[in-house]
């Protein structure tokens, strides 16, 4: 943590700089520039095919972009062009400093394998060599999901959905990332249980003070969870700006119109 | 008609040039998987392909071959390869570990400890550690290539979880000089530490998945495992009933339809050095002796 | 006293004398030759020479003899010798479109130019069993004709002088082709190695996966543009001369599939491929090959893969019966060691199960 704490919270943790990504023709994300603080959320909102799935994998570099770059600034407090990261680099990123929320629970668990291992993977993908310290933690991060520990040797595809997405975001925080990605993380679930996990979410981001990139169709979950919105359409940002902001005095039309579809918090 | 006309040791010259420029990969990078051209050949593939090959390209006239298969001498597999070679390569064959040159496995390590100069020729059905958590090979290679062996240890995980220990009875996974898990083939795990810091060179040969691997003289192997749950040997708790000795790996043997069985040693060598040096166990003295309940 | 199993020298000696015996048969018939397998059970050895990816006659013959009429072991005796074979070079390219026809139809097209060629086929047999074949029976001599001096264009060419089909790529001559017999696989492999293991491949795996993608596995909406059977010349580059000497004609059938047209915003949609070759008559051979083949361009053609037939690792690795039949047949060997480990394990495990569901019984009976 000394590491962390001497890294600057005025300087961005990610940099997008003019990103685009083109399909033949179609320009699915252009010229996209935003900076992410330590501690930030930021929601991507937008319909479904105005792009804001495509940013999600190009900030994560899932995904080449045609045009521009994305920075991330590391452990160390050194920014670098992830394009320029090696796979096995990049590989170890996304099991330590980020972590990766899927709309589909099945994409980002180990459906088969208990939810201990699920959660204790990342650990032993680091080094972690003790049974016992690794099934502790694991134990640990199921209570702070509200997953009894109980369930520990069962397998996620005994688990409900709401529960699964639950012993996802455990799996993705139990090595202390500082940014996460997350893709529609309450899409798929029921009313009751979306607003129980974005109670959790909220409560989890603020206390270890992650920072998150959300994407989400939903502004009601942009409204609960982030600190800044931006909204997408036709693959450009039209509109961003603190959350509260942007959703109670919208200035473009379009954005009007997404708030008004929607019944206020 | 073209009849058929074979080289010294079966395979031609320059199939044995390329088998040994992968045995030379495999030797510079211990555990490393290296891909070779296997060939067909006249015996089935799962029935030690790979390992002939592997014998057939380092066997030089002046060499003694020893050929075991579930550590015995006698079992038809082994004296099937065994005949093959010596009609192949007229090499001298013999049963005694210490006096093999090359020594070809399936399934066992033996009992002696072996010594610099000799190799020891392993069989491998399925080279890839990692082939029953990920079927794919791009991405074991993948794994392999950034040392990404987290879902190694998920396995472990699993088997303690649910078994309370490490449930894998034999093909142990081994990590080799600190870099490579690796497949040390389906040998009981008794036999994983005699791997490590061995004097004779290792082969591993995989005919029909087309791998070789190795590890050279004197190289760490360690079987993988937690802190809090250390490797562990496993062997039955009992004397060989032949020759008495308390740390071979054992044969169960079924002595009729009744429950009756009896322990001796896998290693067929090994234990009859050892009654040819005085050594005598509960019913090699004992003829017609009652059923041998241990 | 126990004595350890000895003697497994002798017991094989005899279970081959054994087994020569039962090859054999009855001694009172009279045993086949060579010649009768060659010339009355020929689309098998075709299929032998395919698979065996070795063409010649008599061996092929011999091992269909050898191995009791099992054609996968029989596959495996040519495939162990080809193994020892000296390699002097690769042949010419051979060409099929200047085939000595002896049968060539399309689906495609009802007359096309050299015209439709039945030949010898099973294709409208009624499959009723012929008692008069069962002795003696002496077939009526073919008809002949005047060979025909028609050229015989392949249909695909036919299409592709209008672009109606892609072209076939043309082989870089001084490019080496790939041969998985002589360098290891690796994935994923490029369409010359694919060719080959399909080449190679069980007759009836390739079979089934074909048919899978006409079931709508992988599908790729195929029609038989043409199948052909006949001679082809065998040449091959001699350095010393510089020039490419004949080595004699070999019995080829090759099947071009028409497939599924592709397209897209800057290419005018146009009509793929699928493509077959083997050795000798072997139809369903070709057929299932061109399927197959076709279906596993889906990543070359940016489809999307789903279907097992599409899946190039997993045709690849399963296509060969030797490797297959190999593996599979090994659970035969002994397996003593590593079962009794599990053994071991497991008497372990139910001791400890037992103890852990006692305990509580027991404590409650000292109450």
């Amino acid at each position: 943590m000394s590491e962390l704490s001497r890294l600057d919270n005025d300087q961005p943790l990610l940099v997008a700089e003019g990103l685009a990504k083109n399909y033949g023709q179609l320009a699915a994300c252009r010229d996209v520039s935003f900076s992410l603080y330590p501690g930030e959320v930021l929601a991507i909102v937008g319909e479904s095919g105005s792009g804001k799935s495509t940013l999600l994998q190009l900030l994560s570099a899932q995904l080449a972009p045609s045009a521009g770059c994305v920075s991330y600034r590391m452990r160390d407090g050194v920014l670098r062009d992830l394009a320029d990261l090696g796979e096995a680099e990049r590989r170890f990123l996304f099991r330590t400093d980020w972590g990766y929320v899927h709309q589909d629970p099945a994409q980002g668990l180990r459906m088969a394998v208990s939810a201990g291992a699920n959660v204790g993977e990342r650990l032993m993908a680091v080094g972690w060599n003790h049974y016992g310290r690794i099934r502790d933690t694991a134990s640990t991060w199921l209570e702070r999901v509200e997953i009894d520990v109980g369930r520990i040797d069962d397998a996620p595809k005994t688990y409900s959905g709401g529960m699964r997405q639950r012993l996802q975001i455990a799996r993705n925080l139990v090595t202390e990332p500082r940014l996460v990605f997350m893709d529609e993380p309450t899409g798929g679930l029921d009313v009751s249980v979306q607003a129980r996990l974005l109670d959790l979410m909220r409560n989890l981001v603020s206390e270890l003070g992650l920072a998150a990139i959300i994407v989400t169709h939903d502004l009601a979950v942009a409204r609960l969870l982030s600190h800044r919105v931006m909204v997408m359409k036709g693959g450009r940002v039209i509109e961003t700006g603190l959350t509260d902001q942007v959703l109670d005095d919208p200035r473009e039309p379009y954005t009007q119109l997404l708030v008004s579809s929607i019944l206020p918090p | 008609m073209n009849a058929p006309t074979y080289n010294f040791a079966y395979l031609d010259e320059q199939t044995k040039r390329m088998i040994r420029r992968a045995i030379l990969k495999a030797i510079a990078i211990p555990g490393y998987q290296v891909p070779f051209a296997s060939r067909e050949m006249p015996m089935p593939y799962g029935w030690g392909t790979g390992g002939v090959q592997v014998t057939a390209a380092i066997l030089g006239p002046q060499d003694v071959l020893k050929v075991i298969d579930q550590g015995s001498d006698d079992t038809t597999n082994a004296i099937s390869i065994r005949k093959f070679f010596g009609k192949t390569a007229g090499v001298e064959t013999t049963t005694s570990t210490t006096d093999a040159t090359v020594i070809q496995t399936r399934h066992r390590i033996p009992e002696a400890p072996l010594h610099a100069g000799q190799v020891l020729v392993y069989q491998v059905p399925i080279p890839e550690p990692l082939r029953f958590l990920e079927p794919r090979e791009t991405e074991t290679r993948r794994m392999h290539a950034l040392a990404e062996y987290g879902l190694m240890h998920v396995k472990l995980y699993e088997d303690i979880a649910r078994f309370g220990h490490i449930a894998t009875a034999y093909a142990y996974p081994v990590k080799v000089n600190a870099r490579y898990v690796m497949d040390p083939s389906p040998t009981p795990k008794f036999d994983n530490p005699k791997m490590d810091n061995c004097p004779a060179l290792q082969l591993f040969g995989a005919g029909r998945e087309k791998r070789i691997y190795a590890i050279p003289p004197y190289t760490t192997v360690v079987s993988l495992d937690f802190e809090d749950h250390p490797f562990t040997r496993y062997r039955f708790d009992a004397p060989c009933a032949l020759c008495g000795a308390a740390d071979s790996y054992l044969d169960e043997i079924v002595t009729d339809d009744k429950g009756g069985r009896m322990f001796v040693c896998s290693d067929t060598d090994f234990c009859e050095q050892r009654q040819a040096a005085g050594h005598h166990g509960a019913l090699s003295a004992a003829p017609h002796k009652e059923k041998a309940h241990v | 006293m126990y004595v350890a199993v000895k003697g497994g020298e002798r017991a094989i000696e005899n279970a081959h004398r054994l087994l020569a015996h039962e090859r054999r048969g009855d001694r009172d018939v009279a045993e086949v030759s060579l010649a009768q397998i060659s010339e009355q059970l020929s689309l098998g050895v075709d299929r032998v020479m395919t698979e065996g990816s070795l063409y010649d006659r008599e061996l092929a013959a011999l091992a269909i003899k050898q191995a009791r009429g099992d054609m996968i072991e029989a596959i495996f005796l040519v495939r162990a010798f080809r193994a020892t074979l000296p390699r002097f070079g690769a042949t010419e390219p051979v060409n099929t479109g200047e085939m000595q026809v002896r049968r060539r139809i399309s689906s495609t097209f009802k007359d096309i130019p050299g015209g439709q060629i039945l030949g010898p086929t099973f294709d409208y047999t009624h499959r009723l069993l012929d008692p008069q074949l069962a002795e003696g029976f002496v077939p009526e001599q073919p008809l002949t004709a005047e060979a025909l001096q028609a050229a015989t264009p392949r249909v695909t060419d036919i299409l592709g002088r209008d672009g109606l089909i892609e072209g076939s790529p043309q082989a870089d001559a001084d490019a080496p082709v790939g041969d998985l017999t002589r360098e290891p696989l690796n994935f994923p492999a490029d369409r010359d190695l694919r060719l080959q293991n399909l080449a190679r491949g069980d007759e009836g795996f390739l079979l089934a996966l074909g048919y899978s993608t006409q079931r709508g596995y992988g599908r790729n909406h195929p029609f038989a543009g043409e199948i052909r059977f006949g001679e082809v010349e065998v040449e091959f580059f001699a350095e010393d001369a510089g020039f490419a000497v004949p080595l004699g004609s070999i019995e080829l059938t090759e099947c071009q599939m028409v497939n599924q047209f592709k397209g897209s915003a800057n290419e005018a949609p146009c009509f793929t491929r699928g493509y077959g070759l083997a050795f000798g008559q072997s139809e369903r051979k070709t057929m299932s090959m061109a399927l197959v083949d076709r279906a596993l361009r889906a990543r070359e053609l940016d489809e999307e893969a789903t279907s097992p037939a599409q899946d190039e690792e997993f045709v690849m690795s399963h296509s060969d019966n030797v490797q297959a039949t190999g593996f599979v047949e090994h659970l035969k060997l002994p397996h003593y060691v590593d079962f009794h480990s599990e053994l071991g394990l497991l008497r372990k495990l139910r001791q400890e199960f037992a103890e852990a569901n006692e305990a509580p019984e027991m404590q409650e009976a000292a109450e």
